[in-house]
């Protein structure tokens, strides 16, 4: 034995340590792997060695090597044997790696069930804290189930430093075991007021997160929540709240009310600038909650967003990126106010800090009106040609797309000047986002049916200059935008100037180096073009011109036939037969005009994406039942299982439905198209196949502004869009001196003695302003009855949704946490026995002080619970309809012993053990509250105190012996502490002195 | 709730490699790559936030660190944290290191990964904040370090 001690000793001299190992990594550079597959060998010899010493060193290298990205899952059981070693050394080696590498997956977990629990109760407070910490990182439900009891216990530990921890892994265990939640959490409330700031915190800390997933639940705690807001100093304490608050408000407008002006005092007491900032956020959260409701919030908001500027207007990037985010909340209810800061959001544009300037755009977004959205625009127009690196200048031009196209293109008064702009943007080089623009192109020219003339005449410059927009490969993106040109030009060719010319412009053996997609596009629009060329010459009576024309046809086509993409070929082809038929016939001196663009008849109505999914699925048709019967198996499948099986095999052939063959599934499309067919409610073609061009509306009142055509488009960089910016004002100003004019006349006649009140401080408001044109957007098509939204499903696999459970309800006896239990069978029903009164005592211990007093009680019980979940609803009611505490809020308690006795009066809600026992008094006060509640309290006050002193005793009573030899004041002596309230404002530089 | 902490050189090499969530190795040396690329292109200069969680998460997450010296600093939080408290911790963190190793530098950090763990868990315990106050960290880490020195035989 002696002589395997000495062995082991000496072994451990060779054996490399965590420092060896690291050092032999540095000087392995060139061949690393090579060294660590090494290493690993001999850390498997070193752990095949009875030493526990030795192989608790090579789990701590393990560890390290987990770091560099191995796994170690193979080393897994050594690690238990290390976790379960008598030294508290090895064994945070041992924890230290299962909290590293163990997971739900790992099967040996099972075996550490009861070496956790020795842990847990071990008289070491450092042993349970190590397994604690490492229960945190892998507890799984099974270890969670049976280990609950024995962490709930230690929620009550002597010890602040277990307590805190105990109570921070109760939140892996809800989530782990959700059934746990319900006996365990009058515990973790009443730690929210444990003498020990750190145990108060990590309550916090629990509560707010479960309460941040299921928020209702945990309304009912608001006002204890409220009492620690206003009494706490703790800046850590107090954000956690002030955010649980701000989850809590909207599902409660009243108590948005009372927080308004304890936060208000916050803000403006408070150095601290996490802190502020929470308060704002809150704040903000409360007034979107409000919205409406109440008058006079403006202060509220006029503060917040004051205080926010100042943030913003901070050298400290990390305030200025936080102010914009949170101004970014207001602007979602309260879009005036922030707008009054557009000047300091467009500073923030030029910041040099991307991440802040993608917060600015964000803001824009939400800030524009008919007013500005010019003058925004063009502010970022001029950034996109500053602008460095593709990714910010992408993230532009999509928020320009945003910004004007938002809510069905409200704020653009002026399409012209929008189209454009959509222009102009297509000189970015090498943007990703030439689909954006060519969609925004085809959407506006499709419903905004006054702008087609325009947009046509631009698209077709557009079309003439496509060599620009094509020519060079990095440029790939934006070609798509001739997509759009050309499908425009196409389907609306009435409009175009020189239809020959654009038609010419599209048959440039230049195209072909096009994407296919695109090209596919030019071939099917050339012939609407055609078509319309040919219309015109023969009512013009120029059949020579026509021939011309198809003649241009017939000798540029067969470019297209001979491309490489499939749809562009046969596309070509069909139609290069067509218009060889058509020449034909025009030899012949036939009329063909009128039958060539027949082909073309009708309008394209544009159709609500969501459309299709919104069609409602008439009564009485299931599509997923069979149409034919389902075809027997053995058509496909071999048949001898089938004879023995029949039945069987038909049955699941019905369940294996939605897998079934391609067969199955195209037969299946096949039907659904039938039905389709004959579906009244499916969106079919046009309507009105007899439609023509020509009668669109109103096209002669548009004032449009002359644009030289004949002029080529400018070279990149010559931003034209400008000219609408000076246009509009002048338009603008017109407008306001038409009104000025009219407003004056009428006061004119009203009466000249009369002053008006409001005529000096006339402001424009949006309404006011008249847009360019009578614009008539035309709204995308629906299908009748359509459903009127598709409600996402809430995510069943959510693991929060298990621990969306009722907390006011009281327990039934069904719902205790299982209690310990050995794994050997035969002794597990003593054991049982022994421990369930302990968490019974546990749980009711408060009301042991007097036994009559309890037997009473227990009399009640059984009547009182139900009174006693409607007296909680009354109580919380009764909380938020009182007026908030008057400004100065209670001086900040003493955390400690006292904090219970010196609570505020107007706390209603006491834990629920005190409502129990006092509930008969509480009714009868109901009617005077005032009164008699203070008397009523002190008495309480008194009782609970001695409860307290009597727990300790209970408690000390209770553990085990070694223990409170080691450290028997502990408990009294840490409660008079207070948490050092750390000013978050001082932010220490980065890159002190200390790392070098 | 903190979902990971790393700590990485200028060059991204990992020297503490903390998630409270469960990756396969290999997509956990991936994260680190990824994050070291985010945060290596950013000034100095700019604020300490990043969005962009498509890395944890998603869209709830966003990564906050510190740069010092040779060292990045990163949490990986919800949006239950406050962000500048959580800048705060970092802080809370890297002084509670430089205390406990009297002046911190890489090496340190590099040589006792071990005990950098050990410090960590008593500021942070499975993703969610145990202690921010520094003295009573040192103590802890301190009575443990005693604890430990007690039991390693006299040689």
């Amino acid at each position: 034995m002696a002589l395997k001690m000495v062995k082991g000793s000496i072994d451990r001299m060779f054996d490399k340590n965590l420092q060896d190992l690291v050092r032999g990594i540095r000087n392995h550079k060139e061949d690393e792997a090579k060294y660590i597959s090494q290493c690993i060998d001999e850390i498997k010899q070193e752990l095949k060695q009875d030493n526990i010493a030795v192989k608790a060193n090579a789990v701590c290298k393990l560890t390290y090597l987990q770091m560099l990205g191995y796994d170690i899952s193979w080393a897994a059981f050594n690690i238990i044997e290390v976790m379960s070693a008598s030294k508290f050394t090895f064994k945070r080696i041992g924890y230290l790696a299962a909290s590293q590498c163990f997971h739900e997956g790992t099967d040996v977990i099972m075996l550490t069930t009861n070496q956790i629990r020795k842990d847990l109760s071990s008289p070491s407070q450092y042993d349970t804290g190590v397994a604690l910490t490492g229960l945190s990182c892998f507890v799984t439900p099974d270890l969670a189930r049976d280990l609950a009891n024995d962490i709930m216990t230690l929620m009550s530990h002597t010890k602040p430093y277990i307590r805190k921890k105990a109570v921070l892994i109760m939140y892996k265990v809800f989530l782990k075991y959700p059934e746990s939640l319900r006996p365990a959490f009058p515990r973790l409330k009443e730690k929210l007021e444990d003498p020990d700031p750190g145990v108060q915190s990590a309550a916090v800390n629990v509560i707010c997160e479960l309460a941040r997933r299921n928020p209702k639940n945990y309304l009912s705690l608001a006002p204890l929540f409220f009492k620690l807001m206003t009494s706490s100093t703790n800046n850590w304490v107090l954000i956690k709240i002030i955010k649980l608050f701000g989850a809590l408000t909207p599902l409660e407008p009243r108590l948005g009310k009372k927080l308004i002006e304890p936060l208000t005092n916050l803000i403006h007491s408070t150095s601290a600038m996490s802190l502020l900032y929470e308060c704002v956020n809150t704040v903000i959260a409360v007034l979107i909650s409000l919205s409406s409701g109440m008058p006079n919030h403006s202060a509220s908001i006029q503060l917040c967003v004051q205080k926010l500027r100042i943030l913003i207007e901070d050298s400290d990037q990390n305030l200025k990126y936080l102010g914009l985010l949170a101004m970014s909340k207001i602007l979602r209810t309260h879009p005036k106010s922030v707008q009054a800061h557009k000047d300091l959001v467009l500073q923030c544009l030029d910041d040099k800090d991307e991440s802040i300037r993608l917060r600015a755009l964000d803001l824009l977004y939400g800030m524009v009106s008919k007013k500005n959205l010019v003058e925004i625009v063009k502010k970022l127009m001029s950034h996109v040609d500053k602008a460095e690196g593709t990714t910010y200048r992408d993230e532009l031009l999509t928020k320009i797309i945003d910004i004007c196209s938002q809510c069905n293109y409200q704020h653009i008064t002026n399409f012209q000047w929008y189209i454009s702009v959509l222009v102009e943007l297509t000189r970015l080089e090498g943007t990703r986002h030439g689909h954006l623009i060519a969609a925004q192109m085809l959407d506006v020219a499709i419903r905004v049916k006054a702008i087609r003339k325009f947009a046509v005449s631009q698209m077709s410059a557009l079309l003439d200059s496509a060599h620009l927009v094509a020519s060079s490969t990095q440029r790939n993106g934006i070609c798509e935008v001739l997509y759009a040109a050309a499908w425009i030009c196409g389907e609306f060719s009435e409009h175009l100037q020189e239809p020959h010319q654009t038609l010419e412009a599209m048959l440039r053996p230049k195209v072909t180096t096009l994407p296919g997609h695109i090209q596919a596009v030019y071939v099917q629009n050339v012939v609407k073009l055609y078509a319309s060329i040919l219309q015109q010459k023969e009512q013009a009576a120029e059949p020579e011109a026509a021939q011309e024309v198809t003649q241009l046809m017939v000798d540029r086509l067969p470019q297209f036939v001979q491309s490489a993409d499939l749809e562009v070929q046969e596309r070509a082809s069909c139609i290069l037969q067509l218009v060889k038929h058509i020449q034909k016939l025009q030899a012949k001196d036939v009329p063909v005009a009128e039958e060539v663009s027949a082909l073309f008849a009708g309008e394209l109505n544009p159709v609500a994406p969501k459309a299709q999914k919104k069609v409602p699925v008439p009564e009485g048709l299931d599509l997923d039942a069979w149409i034919n019967e389902p075809p027997s198996d053995s058509e496909s499948e071999d048949e001898k299982p089938k004879a023995i099986f029949h039945d069987e095999e038909q049955r699941q052939a019905k369940q294996r439905q939605p897998e079934a063959d391609e067969e199955e599934l195209a037969r299946r499309r096949e039907a659904r198209k039938q039905e389709q067919a004959n579906n009244p409610f499916y969106i079919k073609s046009s309507p009105s196949p007899q439609k023509r061009y020509q009668d669109v509306p109103g096209v002669e009142h548009i004032p449009v502004v002359q644009i030289d055509l004949s002029v080529p488009l400018k070279v990149p960089g010559m931003p034209m869009s400008d000219q609408y910016v000076k246009l509009e004002e002048e338009r603008r100003h017109r407008q306001r001196l038409e009104r000025d004019k009219k407003r004056k006349k009428k006061k004119d006649k009203d009466k000249k003695g009369k002053p008006r009140r409001h005529g000096s401080l006339h402001t424009e408001s949006d309404d006011d302003l008249a847009p360019a044109q009578q614009v008539d957007i035309v709204t995308e098509e629906m299908p009748e009855n359509a459903l009127p939204s598709d409600e996402d499903d809430k995510d069943p696999n959510d693991p929060y949704r298990a621990l969306d459970i009722d907390l006011d309800k009281p327990l039934a006896d069904s719902e205790k946490l299982p209690v310990q239990k050995h794994r050997n069978a035969e002794t597990s029903k003593s054991p049982e026995k022994e421990d369930v009164p302990v968490v019974e005592k546990k749980v009711k211990k408060p009301k042991k002080k007097d036994k009559k007093h309890r037997e009473k009680e227990r009399e009640k019980k059984e009547k009182g619970k139900e009174a006693r979940v409607e007296k909680e609803g009354e109580d919380l009611d009764f909380w938020l309809s009182t007026t908030p505490l008057p400004a100065a809020a209670p001086a900040p308690e003493e955390p400690g012993v006292n904090a219970v006795i010196t609570a505020p009066k107007e706390e209603d809600e006491e834990p629920q053990r005190e409502e129990q026992g006092d509930e008969e008094d509480d009714e009868d006060n109901e009617r005077d509250p005032e009164k008699k509640s203070s008397k009523h309290k002190k008495k309480k006050h008194k009782k609970e105190k001695e409860e307290r002193s009597k727990d300790k005793k209970k408690s000390k009573k209770k553990k085990p012996p070694g223990d409170e030899a080691a450290e028997p004041v502990e408990n009294g002596a840490l409660d008079e502490e207070p948490l050092p309230v750390r000013a978050h404002v001082q932010l220490l530089p980065p890159g002190r002195e200390f790392l070098h | 709730m903190i979902q990971a902490i790393l700590v990485f050189n200028n060059h991204g090499k990992p020297r503490l490699v903390r998630f409270y969530q469960r990756f396969p190795e290999e997509i956990q040396q991936q994260i680190v790559r990824e994050t070291f690329h985010l945060v290596l292109k950013r000034d100095d200069n700019i604020c300490n936030f990043l969005e962009g969680g498509s890395l944890i998460g998603g869209s709830d997450y966003k990564l906050i660190y510190r740069h010092y010296a040779t060292l990045y600093f990163v949490f990986c939080v919800d949006s239950s944290e406050s962000e500048l408290g959580i800048l705060d911790l970092i802080q809370v963190f890297v002084e509670t290191l430089d205390k406990c190793f009297e002046n911190v530098c890489e090496l340190d950090l590099i040589f006792h990964m071990d005990k950098v763990h050990y410090i960590l868990q008593e500021v942070v315990m499975g993703g969610m904040v145990l202690e921010t106050n520094m003295n009573e960290i040192v103590a802890q880490i301190e009575a443990q370090n005693r604890l430990e020195k007690s039991e390693s035989p006299q040689l």
